[in-house]
């Protein structure tokens, strides 16, 4: 009997390298991805067919995304790709997979894990009000619906994406209030040693930067104690700066810090995982050359940490070759290495990155008790505090059991990060110091009336 | 520096069994040390169902549960906190008319045991219950219920911290042996104690130490397996079970419906197991078409736990017979949530008077020495509603 295909879940620039790799030498991979096109979060088409070019949808990106499009689309009859599709579990060569209403259990040989990245979000007062989104939320808003989150938008929050999300909507003609970054103006020093590193990248977001201002944008450093605010719906922002207090009307505000990576799958795979000080978070553990702790899974993109687009796609590939080689096929070693040296600095650039967009550690010391942490269990600051104290708690799975904080439709994705900060400034110690949220499946809700199937061979 | 500690009790094994009986230990004057290898309640006694249920449970098990079933609303008073615990009855359903036959048998047996079993037949049950999908008939028992285990199990741990017994975590005892009068144990790194007494109430790593004390028992680990969906508006009023096994089912108050049914599989490390993929999808779809309430709901989590299972069912409760000093309690097959409380209380009366009040003969340890008897109880069940389907995932 042949050997089961390949399995790539995700088809955003990591996971549509890496299938292009994989078919170049023959094989014909099943790509999975949940959105019902090629392109993952950056480079996401609409859902429907709109007046916007390119140049319109990706800005300084068109041509990136126009090839990684293009890329795909020539691949077509040469792998399995299934669009929306959900990877829910995954465990010894098996994948499970919602898709078109069934759960399909698919063999594979070799897994690429190119699952990318969500917004990482530290809650605030209000942050659960309607008309607030996190930043890529934002993006998705207008790249994919074309539609606006408000007339009169605030950005929040720290990132390169900060600057990026407020121009592309200050481009789509909507009205940008304010930018309010937590990060200290001091700390933007640190994009010039990145200039050397990624002279393009640096100089994009200055540009961004300086039109914005240009288009009467407020542009604040700094900030800290960052409500949202309004009845029923956001209608105002109220910050501080130094001892000074601010407030801003808006009814639209994107909110974010950074990225966070998507490595659920990577954990039920039974990838090992070590605290990772750059992205401040645990992450699967893996080589120069993507392959994880466990044989024949590999992992790329943002998924294993948060390096950006061109990153992925290098990395896509470098996995694809690490895959053919653990195979016996040809893979292009030169190549391999090549790719490595460039992921190198893009890496040394992320370490410039974090330094000019640090992390706001004094967050969780600051939270206001009655400020929800976990939106979909509604579990506040105040409960996790109590819980700590009461249960006399250290560890991250047992705040879950009792707090229900991460049992929810999440499952710990977007309140993951807080819980584990407040947990380390309660029992104080440093936030590797308090575990990490093991995951289960499903990895994102699956319907009750999911009809398994064997698919065929 | 190797610190040493002196109690009179040590407790092997930080469950609600263990945490229970340290707690009622110290509330009786006694020094007592409650030692897990890794966290209190984090195992079977804070991941189950949360099944609080005495129907289904064999006969000789239902004293205890009785005195179990006593302590279950006076939580609040005992450790702080009520554990989310709801007596909103608990129904087990007859899918076939033979099911309905045993669940009539069932009733007339424990009759005089305080259950107040109701049977009911289809009209009324679907009258009482018009959520329900297709079923021949059921048996009410409405003074059970149940509760959430994640914080019954850590409360009556941390009930225990405050109320001075030692709760040490992260500490597996890796050593226990006679010493004079008492036992001298080894836990964790270099954490080092005596004790006058030892409780054996390490779950489904309670054969270990059974054995090295010269008494190996048939114990077997099993992995119940449970799905959870998204909250709901209220569906199901009543904890719900089904005669021959099937699937069991709850909605929390927050609107949760937990579903338990099928086996997980056990992972490299035994310690751990993970829902299968098909036991979780067919739990799913028999939710589904026994709650049409259900059917356009998301299921969010799958998990699994470690339990003890003995052959006939029902724990191992009672002093060592090769060993004074040593007390048993582990093996409770799927159902020991609900009993736990009591357990605790036994095993400190005999730690303090060397007898109960509480009928245990059923559950010595010596029904597994060898050449013992092994009949298996005929009626009910010590999984009761607990007990999935004999056929085991392949
Ligand atoms: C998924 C699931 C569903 C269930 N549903 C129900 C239900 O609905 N109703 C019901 O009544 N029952 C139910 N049960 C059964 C019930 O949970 C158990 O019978 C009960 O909790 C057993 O309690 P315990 O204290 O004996 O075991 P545990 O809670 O497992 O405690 C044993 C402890 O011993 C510790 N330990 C082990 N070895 C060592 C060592 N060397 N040193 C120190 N510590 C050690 C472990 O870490 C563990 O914390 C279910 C069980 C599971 C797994």
């Amino acid at each position: 009997m042949s050997r089961p295909q390949p399995l790539v879940v995700g088809a955003g620039p990591a996971g549509v390298r890496a299938a292009e790799t994989l078919v170049r030498a023959g094989l014909r991979p099943l790509v999975v991805d949940e959105a019902p096109a090629c392109g993952g979060q950056i480079y996401r088409r609409p859902l429907v067919k709109d007046e916007r070019d390119a140049r319109a949808l990706y800005g300084s990106e068109a041509g990136k995304a126009q090839r990684l499009h293009g890329a795909f689309a020539a691949l077509a009859d040469r792998i399995d790709h299934w669009p929306r599709a959900l990877v829910w579990n995954l465990r010894d060569g098996r994948a499970d997979i919602a898709v078109a209403g069934e759960s399909r259990a698919v063999a594979y040989d070799g897994l690429i894990l190119a699952t990318g990245a969500s917004d990482r979000v530290l809650p605030v007062p209000g942050w659960t009000l309607p008309g607030v989104f996190t930043l890529g939320g934002a993006q998705v808003a207008l790249k994919a619906q074309g539609c606006a989150i408000g007339q009169r938008v605030v950005f929040a929050g720290s990132g390169p994406l900060l600057y990026l999300v407020a121009w592309q909507y200050l481009k789509a003609g909507v009205k940008v209030a304010a930018v309010l970054d937590a990060a200290p103006f001091a700390a933007k020093r640190h994009l010039l040693r990145g200039l050397a590193l990624a002279p393009d990248i640096v100089l994009r977001g200055m540009r961004f930067a300086a039109e914005l201002r240009l288009n009467g944008v407020l542009l604040r450093h700094g900030i800290c104690d960052l409500a949202l605010e309004g009845e029923g719906r956001v209608a105002g922002v109220r910050w501080r700066e130094g001892r000074r207090e601010r407030h801003l009307f808006c009814d639209g505000v994107g909110y974010g810090l950074s990225l966070r990576s998507e490595t659920q799958l990577a954990d039920l795979a039974g990838c090992a995982f070590a605290f990772n000080q750059r992205d401040r978070a645990f992450l699967p553990q893996r080589d120069s050359s993507s392959r994880t702790s466990v044989r024949g899974v590999y992992i790329a993109g943002d998924g294993a940490g948060i390096a950006g687009a061109d990153a992925a796609e290098l990395a896509g590939e470098r996995a694809a070759l690490a895959l053919l080689e653990d195979r016996g096929l040809p893979h292009a070693p030169e190549r391999a290495a090549d790719l490595e040296r460039k992921l190198a600095r893009i890496g040394r650039f992320r370490d410039v990155l974090e330094a000019a967009f640090p992390f706001p550690a004094q967050w969780a010391a600051r939270v206001k008790d009655e400020t929800v942490v976990c939106r979909c269990e509604e579990v506040s600051a105040r409960a996790l505090r109590n819980a700590v104290h009461d249960f006399s708690l250290d560890e991250i799975n047992r705040l879950k059991a009792v707090s229900r904080i991460g049992m929810g439709r999440c499952q710990g994705r977007f309140c993951g990060a807080a819980a584990a900060e407040l947990l380390a400034v309660e029992t104080g110690r440093g936030v590797e110091a308090v575990g990490r949220l093991r995951s289960q499946p499903p990895v994102k809700p699956v319907p009750l009336t999911l009809m398994p199937r064997e698919a065929a061979e | 520096m190797s610190p040493r500690l002196h109690v009179d009790v040590a407790v092997i094994g930080g469950g609600l069994v263990g945490s229970s009986a340290a707690l009622a230990l110290s509330q009786m004057g006694m020094r007592v040390a409650l030692l897990d290898r890794r966290y209190c309640g984090a195992q079977a006694s804070g991941v189950n169902y949360g099944g609080v249920r005495r129907q289904g449970r064999p006969p000789e098990q239902l004293p205890l549960s009785q005195r179990a079933h006593a302590v279950w609303p006076r939580l609040k008073a005992l450790i702080g906190i009520d554990g989310e615990f709801l007596r909103s009855g608990h129904l087990k359903l007859a899918m076939s008319e033979a099911d309905m036959a045993s669940l009539e048998a069932y009733a007339a047996k424990v009759a005089d045991c305080g259950l107040d079993l109701e049977l009911l037949g289809h009209n009324e049950l679907h009258r009482r219950f018009p959520w329900l999908g297709d079923a021949v008939g059921g048996s009410f028992c409405a003074g059970d219920g149940h509760a959430n285990p994640r914080l019954v199990a850590t409360g009556f741990a941390a009930a225990a911290r405050r109320a001075g017994v030692h709760v040490l975590e992260n500490a597996p005892v890796t050593g226990v042996a006679r010493n004079g009068a008492g036992f001298a144990l080894e836990a964790g790194e270099g954490l080092k104690l005596t004790a006058g007494t030892v409780i054996n109430s390490a779950g489904a790593w309670a054969d270990r130490f059974a054995a090295s004390f010269g008494e190996p028992v048939p114990l077997r680990r099993i992995y119940p397996s449970m799905v959870v969906t998204e909250p709901l508006a209220p569906v199901l009023t009543v904890n719900i079970g089904m005669e021959g096994g099937g699937i069991y089912a709850r909605q929390v108050e927050r609107g949760n419906c937990i579903v338990g049914g099928e086996r997980a599989e056990a992972l490299a490390d035994a310690d751990f197991s993970r829902p299968r993929s098909d036991g979780a999808l067919a739990i799913m779809s028999r939710a589904a078409a026994l709650f049409p309430g259900l059917a356009k709901a998301q299921a969010i989590r799958f998990w699994s736990g470690t339990e003890a299972e003995m052959p006939d069912r029902n724990p191992v409760i009672g002093p060592s017979l090769t060993t004074p000093g040593l007390i048993h309690a582990f093996g409770f097959s799927g159902a020991g949530f609900q009993i736990a409380p009591g357990v605790g209380q036994v095993l400190a009366e005999l730690v303090r008077d060397g007898r109960t009040t509480t009928p245990i003969e059923a559950f010595s340890i010596a029904r597994f020495a060898a050449g013992a008897s092994t009949d298996r109880t005929t009626l009910g069940s010590g999984a009761g509603e607990e007990q999935e389907p004999q056929r085991r995932g392949a």
